[in-house]
């Protein structure tokens, strides 16, 4: 897709030709994260329509209380250190950020009064800062009113090295936050950057209750455990992992918010029972992240107590194949770069088993309404479609594939080709929905004479840092692997840098880098730097575009699904969800019909 | 008796050193680490994640990790969760009050069970009685908790909706109506864990009475013209109980411990949980801390035992 075809897009959305939903849905697809979609659109200046449904309670509280299930449990309210989705959700009720996506993908202001845009002058045109406007009639839920000092302390408190806070990396690109006056703050920036979107994901603390205890004291802040924050929520109580207790905020700065009363959220427990809990016996107002096979979903829904939500969240599930050589030493390592995998640098072996996974099987056995089979995603219409990107599934035309490039049948029907048999190591976390991705995809192998050996790793190890441990999916010591990236929230800019050839996972980065197939290309370098520079989100996004194919179509990343983000709501609850943020990002929005 | 107590306190030392060690090994040199949902997250640069191991101080050599804890140990600092960064201690005292209320309740069902049913089927062996209790038994030890948790709940409170199945520690109501509360969501878990429990005792109790009720001492007091019921109670149930009180004083750890999956089933937040989840996220810390506290009541517990033995049985001696 080119930059011009891009621009034609844009302005389908402006002139209410395309609905921005699709819009957004198709950049996702294509590998431009949300933020950057968004902003194509904001400078183009698309008006934001107010797409969620209007709020209609019309007074402060009296809504008796909201019982949410999660179930893993909170384990921790500070949202600097909330390394898990389900603590970060655990301090929403209580802590806000600048901003946040809405069902739409559009970002839309939260602490903030307004969104930065070339417009308004919030974003520079050298691309080297933010100025972020603060709503002004903002108080902590002592009283003390937010203003842009909290903004900067946020900043300097996540990055003390000290604190060993995982928010630093929200704070990768910026040199500096300065305060302008008591309501505007600037985000100083070491390179520049056409949007600086993470305000969203940093919720703000307050710094007249955690200035106390910046660096290696921010351990014994008495509020990690009873938050103080600007929220529709205000803190009651707190066990980890197992109960988040909360009462309305009187003073919420949204008229007519919030609408509960009390907010309770609970951990603990298996997804299956989670969904039961709302389904069938009403127990629950809300159940996070229900990964539960879909006919069991349905079979609860009959119920008629409740109801299921899938929302598109853009995260790909994708089957990654090795560049380098993982079986054998070359300079003291395995799957060294400067090695190639017998099969893998053949583009046949990687067009074949390209058409080797089916998706549409996939879909409807596996995944039900929880994921969209990537095939469709890229099946736009032809003007938008990222050019030769097919999604198709064909063993006949794999076996012609692997015919015509040398590999030949022997006796036990696995090809081999210079005395190398095409058996090959498949490697992924352990995860029900996965082990049958594993599975189908390992039939439809066997069919075109490849040999699958399936490899299940507990998740925690396979994810894990740990430079000890051989089956960590950085250090890809197996023919195939497959996982699930979150990108979709954010900028494609660290997204892409799994292909550029100075992120290659090595020995002597500790494997942690974020190239872990190994392929790389002079050409893909030179888009993604281009890319780093080019602050015009058009362009950009075309660039980005541009990289997506070149790794596609490379044959090194075969995208199986996009993943929904699942969640079961009791009938009568009204709560805007999105798939682009925390599904509590909009709880101030929640109410009972 | 004062020796063999000091004694036996003494040897507890390096038998919990030792557990010690072997825990922190274990622990040091299983794959992974308490990180892995960063790992997907493309908003979270990889320096991040290096950076939080070695803050934690996780890419040090497994001796000086050992070292360090036992050393904070013996200052009585437990450390805290990588996970939530809260102290273990604090950890562990928020899970007691529900655990002991939960599991101690269920232990108490299970011996109101055993007893009674366990010495009137030894009592009258193969009568009617003896053989229903005797099959109800088996079928309760022999189903695990996990199934027979998820039936109670299909029943009670899908199909009939009379009890909650997800419990809440903290409930919302006060006075009378908390207690109500309270109980109703306590009776499944606590009928699960001891009906099972008990199921195993009544077999115990049985074989145990057995066992003394053809005892000479047994006839002596029924030749006399004792009433049954003296004879039971006096000279039958206060011999058999012997080897039962030591069964259940080896049990109490695990009433501490929780019942890991009981509390999964109905996310009971008790130690078995924190447990649970400590080790799903390798949170080692924590895991160090409820396994110690487990070791240290197995020891307790076992010499409790062994004191219990000669208070009931003065036959015993300590040497």
């Amino acid at each position: 897709m080119t930059e011009q075809m891009l621009r034609e897009l844009v302005a389908d959305v402006r002139d209410g030709r395309l609905a921005r939903r699709d819009f957004i849905a198709r950049m996702v697809a294509m590998g431009v994260g949300v933020p950057l979609a968004s902003a194509m659109l904001a400078d183009a200046a698309v008006a934001q329509e107010a797409v969620e449904a209007p709020y209609k309670p019309t007074k402060r509280g009296g809504g008796g209380p909201l019982r949410l299930l999660l179930w893993q449990g909170p384990t921790s309210l500070n949202p600097h250190f909330a390394t898990g989705t389900k603590d970060q959700e655990g301090s929403r009720p209580f802590y806000e950020s600048l901003a946040r996506y809405d069902a739409d993908g559009a970002i839309v202001p939260v602490l903030a009064a307004e969104i930065p845009s070339r417009a308004n002058g919030g974003i520079a045109a050298d691309g080297l800062s933010t100025t972020w406007k603060l709503r002004k009639n903002v108080s902590w839920h002592d009283g003390q009113p937010f203003t842009a000092d909290d903004v900067v302390f946020n900043w300097q408190y996540a990055t003390d090295p000290a604190a060993g806070a995982f928010s630093t990396g929200f704070y990768a690109n910026v040199k500096s936050v300065e305060k302008i006056d008591a309501a505007t703050v600037r985000f100083n920036f070491i390179k520049p950057t056409p949007i600086w979107d993470r305000a969203c994901s940093i919720w703000m603390i307050p710094k007249h209750v955690f200035s106390a205890y910046m660096g290696a004291k921010s351990r014994e802040a008495p509020a990690n455990l009873k938050p103080v924050g600007t929220g529709p929520y205000k803190f009651v109580s707190f066990t980890p992992g197992d109960l988040v207790r909360g009462e309305a905020n009187m003073n919420y700065y949204l008229p007519n918010r919030p609408f509960f009363d009390t907010i309770e959220l609970k951990g603990g427990g298996d997804a299956t029972s989670a969904a039961r809990a709302v389904l069938q016996t009403g127990e629950f107002d809300y159940a996070w992240n229900v990964q539960v096979e879909d006919s069991v979903l349905k079979a609860m829904e009959a119920g008629g107590k409740g109801r299921m939500v899938f929302k598109p969240s853009g995260n790909p599930e994708s089957i990654f194949l090795n560049a380098a050589d993982p079986w054998t030493e070359v300079d003291g390592e395995r799957a060294n770069v400067k090695s190639r995998h017998f099969a893998f640098s053949d583009p046949a072996v990687r067009k074949a088993f390209g058409l080797l996974v089916d998706r549409k099987s996939i879909q409807d056995f596996v995944y039900g309404r929880a994921a969209a089979a990537t095939a469709n995603a890229l099946n736009n219409p032809a003007q938008y479609n990222s050019k030769a990107i097919v999604a198709e599934f064909n063993v006949d035309k794999a076996n012609a594939l692997l015919d015509a490039a040398g590999w030949k049948r022997g006796a036990d029907g696995v090809r081999a080709k210079d005395g190398k048999r095409l058996k090959l190591v498949f490697q992924t976390s352990i995860n029900s929905v996965r082990q049958k991705v594993q599975s189908i995809v390992k039939q439809a192998c066997a069919k075109a004479g490849i040999e699958l050996e399936l490899k299940t790793v507990q998740a925690s190890v396979f994810f894990s840092s740990d430079q000890t441990n051989p089956d960590t999916y950085g250090k890809f010591f197996a023919d195939i692997e497959m996982y699930l990236n979150t990108r979709a929230g954010t900028d494609p800019d660290r997204f892409m840098q799994q292909w550029v050839s100075w992120e290659i996972c090595q020995k002597s980065n500790g494997w942690q880098w974020q190239n872990k197939t190994r392929w790389s290309s002079p050409e893909y370098d030179k888009a993604f730097r281009a890319a780093e520079l080019e602050l015009d989100p058009v362009k950009r996004a075309a660039l980005f575009i541009q990289m997506n194919d070149m790794a596609c179509n490379a044959g090194h990343v075969v995208p199986v699904a996009v993943r929904a983000q699942v969640t079961a709501l009791s009938k009568s609850i009204v709560a805007p969800l999105t798939g682009w943020d925390l599904d509590l990002s909009g709880l101030h929005d929640w109410y009972r019909a | 008796m004062g020796v063999f107590v000091l004694r036996r306190l003494a040897l507890a030392v390096p038998s919990l050193l030792g557990i010690s060690i072997v825990l922190f090994t274990v622990l040091a040199l299983a794959p992974g680490d308490p990180f892995a949902e960063l790992a997907t997250n493309s908003n979270v640069p990889p320096e991040v994640r290096v950076h939080l191991r070695a803050s934690l101080g996780l890419d040090d050599p497994v001796a000086l990790r050992y070292l360090h804890w036992l050393a904070a140990m013996l200052r009585g600092d437990w450390g805290f969760s990588f996970i939530s960064r809260i102290d273990v201690t604090t950890l562990i005292w928020q899970r007691v009050p529900v655990t002991l209320a939960l599991i101690g309740s269920s232990q108490l069902l299970a011996l109101a069970i055993a007893l009674p049913v366990g010495t009137l089927s030894a009592v009258r062996p193969y009568s009617w009685f003896d053989r229903i209790a005797s099959t109800i038994a088996l079928a309760g030890f022999s189903l695990p908790t996990f199934f027979t948790g998820i039936l109670l709940i299909l029943v009670f409170s899908i199909k009939l909706d009379w009890l909650p199945f997800v419990y809440r520690a903290d409930v919302e109501a006060t006075g009378w109506a908390a207690a109500v509360e309270h109980v109703r969501q306590a009776i499944m878990p606590v009928v699960v864990l001891g009906l099972f429990q008990g199921a195993g005792w009544t077999r115990y109790v049985r074989s145990a009475v057995l066992d003394v009720v053809r005892l000479d001492h047994v006839t002596t007091a029924r030749s006399k013209g004792l009433a049954e019921r003296v004879v039971i109670t006096r000279h039958v149930l206060r011999n058999a109980l012997i080897p039962v009180v030591t069964l259940v004083a080896l049990q109490m750890p695990t009433v501490f411990g929780g019942a890991i999956v009981t509390e999964q089933i109905f996310r009971i937040p008790g130690i078995g949980s924190l447990l649970i989840d400590a080790i799903l996220r390798n949170d080692t810390p924590v895991i160090m801390g409820v396994t110690f506290v487990f070791s240290v009541l197995v020891i307790l517990f076992n010499l409790v035992a062994d004191l219990l033995y000669g208070l009931l049985d003065p036959r015993i001696a300590y040497r």
